[in-house]
């Protein structure tokens, strides 16, 4: 097991990260911007450094800074969390060539999946079902473009091949829009990720947000731990997801489980990571892979009784797989709430002390969250002060759990989207099953 | 806490069976371990966490250890920009940049902040005459940390 981790994140997954480091008697170092010296987990950490001030490309952005923290804490293996610098293919590089471990896939499998066109050829050649589209770049040449788009059939989405998460994405509607639309796509995409390349793919109409987690240990090793729904998102950032995705065709599921683990160990795989599909018409279609552990990965934990970043510690440390799939069973459903510090309603940030923190607690009740009472949420980073997790038998128990849990749990000083959340809960729609990814929009616009 | 009281502790420890100290000053702590074949480390600047938070509620962010050092400090303080090894000297052999007592401009090297391999020399941000050099050669330093007060 590696002896010392240096944890290159914040907030509630860096304390996610300190406790599995601390269940596994590995040392920890918590680098830092200066506002948050009193985080939860540098105060916990054996070793702390403060990397620099308060923006995150000063900080949680600066691979020299990071990199000369571990240097001067003879850390032996860097944890990127999620965000950041998680899915920077040059950072891991530089950990590598600096003699550290990079807790996470090789640095060539986090740029294969990090272009989006590379990363659908990959999974297309693994045998995961992708969405129709232009199976490559768009060229100069508008004829072959054209011809493509109607080959698809419209409507189409122009996706960004460095882009992903939702950016960098614009559907056109007919034939007589496209060549405008791709070039602005281009335009922004030069401007956002440095890189104009674009792809096309068919726009489904009203699909969910499927997504299967994997561990491979690179030692020919790769089980799945089930699928996550997570179409309720605003703006493409998700709210709330659920472990296992209901109402599936268990057909096209294992077919797509067999497919997930065989392409791990295809590109070589190692460590945790998320395949994306979007479920329409009882079809999965591949949209993108997450080199990293996710938000959401307490929802499979709790289905499949596996520590996802302990795993991924084993992993790194160059042990196999705790248990090979035959092992794993899954058990009930649960749910996710992700807490965020900002307006219920105008989901305008909302930084600020918390004078009162209490959580819920009881059977089946999970709270990942850095903040306790007299914390202060700092302007400067992404407002997801903590998520509420329950699991219940099945998915009602859940919802009913995650109900009781929402109403005992107090944040007090600052503006949150718990009054949201409680809504969500009760809402007839999504308690029936009957949502895809705008489901939740549409609800916030009425 | 200052560096002779550290350094005390540290020949303390090494000349006896001691693995680990911890000593605590109002809000000022202090951890030293003997690991393995190694000299005792000490990380008296970095927050030495105890075992286990002892303040489940309220936390006062002022009583950081750095925060309560800093009251000591004399004068204007020049603070590490980077994360590094610190060193006084342009090389092991070579006289220190500056000495306690010298008087130096805006702009003189006053140490040197090593990372990645890379020496970076750091300069001294205004005038003044050094009061105190706060850190030892070959000690690891944060961002922000103070290295030198002028008067």
């Amino acid at each position: 097991m590696i002896e010392k981790v240096l944890i290159a994140n914040r907030g509630e997954i860096a304390l996610r990260i300190l406790r599995a480091c601390k269940e596994l008697g590995i040392q920890t170092v918590a680098v830092h911007s200066k506002v948050d010296r009193d985080l939860m987990h540098v105060r916990m950490a054996d070793e702390a450094v403060c990397i620099g001030p308060d923006s995150p490309a000063e900080s949680y952005l600066n691979i020299p800074a990071i990199i000369a923290a571990a240097e001067v804490t003879d850390s032996v293996a860097i944890h990127p969390g999620y965000g950041f610098l998680a899915e920077n293919a040059d950072f891991a590089e530089q950990v590598e060539k600096s003699g550290f471990t990079f807790i996470g896939p090789p640095h060539d499998v986090i740029r294969l999946m990090g272009n989006k066109v590379s990363a659908i050829k990959a999974m297309a050649k693994a045998g995961v079902p992708t969405v129709p589209g232009s199976n490559g770049p768009v060229t100069n040449n508008n004829d072959r473009t054209l011809a493509i788009a109607h080959k698809i059939g419209y409507p189409i989405m122009i996706k960004a091949a460095s882009g992903g998460g939702g950016r960098g994405m614009r559907a056109v509607h007919s034939e007589a829009a496209l060549l405008n639309s791709i070039q602005l796509t281009q335009s922004e995409a030069k401007a956002a990720f440095g890189d104009g390349t674009v792809y096309l793919e068919k726009f489904l109409d009203k699909p969910r947000h499927v997504e299967v987690q994997v561990l491979a240990d690179g030692q020919g090793n790769a089980i799945h731990l089930g699928d996550r729904d997570c179409s309720l998102q605003r703006r493409h950032q998700k709210v709330l997801e659920e472990a296992p995705a209901p109402n599936i065709d268990e057909y096209a599921r294992q077919t797509v489980y067999e497919a997930c683990t065989k392409a791990c160990i295809d590109i070589g795989y190692k460590g945790a990571g998320t395949f994306e599909f979007l479920y329409q018409d009882n079809k999965f279609y591949f949209i993108e892979m997450n080199t990293r552990v996710q938000v959401e990965h307490p929802v499979s934990e709790m289905i499949s009784g596996i520590d996802i970043v302990k795993e991924q510690l084993r992993i790194a440390s160059g042990l196999p797989l705790s248990v090979s799939q035959k092992d794993i069973s899954f058990s009930g459903h649960a749910i996710e709430c992700r807490i965020n510090a900002e307006d219920p309603k105008t989901f305008i940030p909302s930084p600020g002390t918390v004078k009162h923190f209490h959580i819920p607690g009881g059977y089946g009740v999970r709270v990942d969250s850095h903040l306790f009472s007299g914390y202060k949420v700092p302007p400067y980073y992404d407002s997801l002060i903590g998520k509420l997790i329950t699991h219940g038998e099945d998915r009602e128990s859940a919802l009913n759990r995650m109900k009781v849990a929402l109403d005992e749990l107090v944040i007090d000083g600052i503006k949150t989207n718990v009054p949201l959340h409680r809504k969500l809960v009760r809402d007839a729609g999504f308690r029936h099953e009957e949502f895809t990814i705008h489901y939740l929009e549409e609800l916030i616009k009425n | 806490m200052d560096i002779r009281k550290i350094k005390k502790l540290i020949e303390l420890l090494e000349e006896s069976d001691i693995e680990e100290l911890e000593i605590k000053e109002g809000d000022d702590s202090v951890r030293i371990c003997r690991r393995r074949q190694e000299a005792p480390m000490v990380q008296p600047t970095f927050v030495a966490a105890a075992p286990a938070p002892s303040t489940p509620a309220e936390i006062n962010p002022t009583s950081s250890t750095t925060s309560a050092a800093e009251n000591e400090l004399n004068g204007h303080a020049i603070r590490s920009p980077m994360v590094g090894t610190y060193y006084s000297a342009p090389s092991p052999s070579a006289p220190s940049f500056i000495e306690v007592g010298q008087t130096i401009k805006a702009g003189d090297v006053i140490c040197i902040v090593e990372a990645m391999k890379m020496m970076n020399q750091i300069e001294a941000d205004k005038s003044g005459t050094v009061s105190a050099i706060l850190i030892e050669n070959g000690q690891p330093v944060e961002f922000d940390q103070p290295l030198i007060t002028l008067v």
